[in-house]
């Protein structure tokens, strides 16, 4: 172990105590903390998990993944994560990042995707290997502009489900994601809102995920996002990777176009 | 027939046909929707598959980004209203104290939530209400004092009842929860609801 590694451990340990004080400061902690690790981020070693398991033999067909098309040929990660959600000819479906991991551990590793879907997210007692991966792709398209396309008739339907289902009101409480995120300078608590129908606030949203969120001491990726935000919604739970999930995702990426990708990010 | 009305004719006649095959395009992509919200989520906890089932409200506000046409609101505004359960015994202020308390906390209804935990109001989570409290949100308007401006008559009062039981009989499609209408709250956790607004004493009115 490095002493930059050393480093990092420690500065994680103490994020979990920053986050443990008021909520009242956090962006003034949060500023406090980048500086702190402005040489690293502790989703750096979610990152290289992320490409350890990309680079390592695994499944019943003990293949790695560095034959997976995420959209720019066979074995392509750099930048391919600022063109998706894209529609894939070989399974006709518009997919995003972690739909398409999904298809490549199972036909190039012969991995069973309901198991990896019955439990997709990182816990403090278990890493998740798929979040992981989404780490380490992600972070191949750093500083790379987002460029999603609509061109093909799925994706611009993805697009049209995707923003219905932004604006799809239910549940006990009559909520919606445009109730919390479809007006301006709006928070809840001391929580700043972004307003995900303005292009500025949907690029500053959607480029800083994944991110490490320092309060929960995890690195997580916009899946996770989608689904803590249908949890504050009062809504049932999205399956994983699920049709809906990947329209709501194209709805908000096209959103983001023109802006360099950040993350992995950095979060309260 | 003269030139005029038949180009009149014609016009009307391609606007129908760009019109139409748009509106067509448009339902099919919201039955799509309806029919994949349907198929992609799951129960987890005592959050069931079933919520995302629309009722007449939710439904008219999502297909028109919460301005239906005017007719159609004020129809279901009225159907709302004429559904509010009202206190039988005709009194609208319970404690504040335990008003101020449910309105501090934002649990209730999510999967992370226990059927037994008790509900939250989420006040805080949208509005300001005591000046004491500074982490207020700004989704709905300040309640600051709002009990000095309303005034805590009767009517003020079954106004406020009203309003927390269904926010939704007054304007269809406000981001507001039917508190009532949707049982998130009891009648008596209402009640104290409406005295943290109303009554002189609540810190609201401080
Ligand atoms: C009840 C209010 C509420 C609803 C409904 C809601 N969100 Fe959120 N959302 C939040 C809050 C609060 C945050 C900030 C969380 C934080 O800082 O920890 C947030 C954060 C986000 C972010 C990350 C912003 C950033 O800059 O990091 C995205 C993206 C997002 N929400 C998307 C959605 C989508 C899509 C939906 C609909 C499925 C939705 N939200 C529904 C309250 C909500």
């Amino acid at each position: 172990m490095n002493t930059k590694i050393i480093l990092l451990l420690a500065l994680a340990a103490n994020g979990a105590a920053i986050a443990a004080e008021t909520e009242v400061s956090d962006s003034d902690r949060i500023a406090q903390y980048r500086e702190m690790i402005s040489d690293g981020n502790p989703a750096d070693f979610d990152e290289m998990r992320g490409e350890e398991l990309w680079k390592t033999a695994a499944g019943p067909k003990m293949a790695t993944l560095e034959k997976c098309d995420l959209g720019k040929g066979a074995g392509v990660v750099k930048g391919a994560y600022a063109e998706l959600p894209r529609f894939f000819k070989d399974t006709g479906r518009v997919q995003d990042l972690e739909s398409r991991l999904l298809t490549c551990m199972s036909t190039l590793q012969g991995l069973n995707t309901e198991e990896i879907t019955a439990q997709p997210f990182a816990t403090e007692k278990k890493p998740s290997d798929i979040s992981s991966l989404t780490t380490y792709v992600t972070g191949q398209s750093k500083g790379i502009k987002m460029a999603v396309s609509v061109k093909h008739p799925k994706e611009k339907e993805a697009y049209e489900i995707g923003r219905r289902i932004f604006n799809y009101r239910a549940g006990p409480y009559d909520f919606a994601c445009s109730t919390c995120h479809g007006a301006s300078n709006q928070r809840i608590r001391m929580q700043d809102l972004p307003n995900l129908k303005v292009q500025k606030d949907a690029q500053g949203a959607y480029i800083s995920w994944p991110a490490y969120r320092v309060s929960q001491g995890l690195t997580r990726s916009f899946q996770w996002r989608l689904n803590d935000c249908f949890r504050q919604q009062r809504f049932p739970e999205p399956k994983f990777a699920s049709e809906a999930t990947v329209d709501l995702t194209m709805y908000l990426a096209v959103s983001a176009n023109g802006a360099a990708f950040a993350g992995p990010g950095l979060k309260r | 027939m003269n030139a005029k009305w038949m180009i009149g004719t014609a016009l009307t006649a391609s606007l129908a046909t760009l019109v139409l095959p748009v509106q067509a395009v448009e339902s099919k992509l919201d039955a799509k929707t309806i029919e994949i919200v349907k198929r992609d989520f799951q129960d987890k906890g005592i959050a069931k598959a079933d919520r995302v089932n629309q009722d007449a409200l939710q439904a008219l506000c999502s297909k028109y980004g919460n301005k239906p046409p005017l007719e159609l609101k004020h129809k279901i505004e009225k159907q709302q209203q004429a559904a509010i359960k009202w206190p039988a015994d005709d009194k609208y202020m319970g404690d504040w104290k335990a008003g101020e308390k449910l309105a501090q906390s934002g649990r209730g209804m999510t999967w992370s939530d226990k059927a037994e935990d008790p509900a939250g109001g989420n006040c805080y989570n949208c509005h300001q209400l005591s000046a004491k409290e500074i982490a207020y949100g700004t989704i709905g308007p300040s309640l600051l004092h709002f009990g000095v401006k309303q005034g805590n008559d009767l009517d003020s009062q079954r106004y406020v009842y009203g309003r927390l039981y269904n926010a939704k009989a007054d304007n269809a499609c406000n981001n507001m929860p039917r508190f009532g209408h949707m049982k998130i709250l009891t009648e008596a956790q209402i009640k104290d609801l409406v005295a943290l607004l109303l009554d002189p004493e609540s810190p609201v009115n401080k």
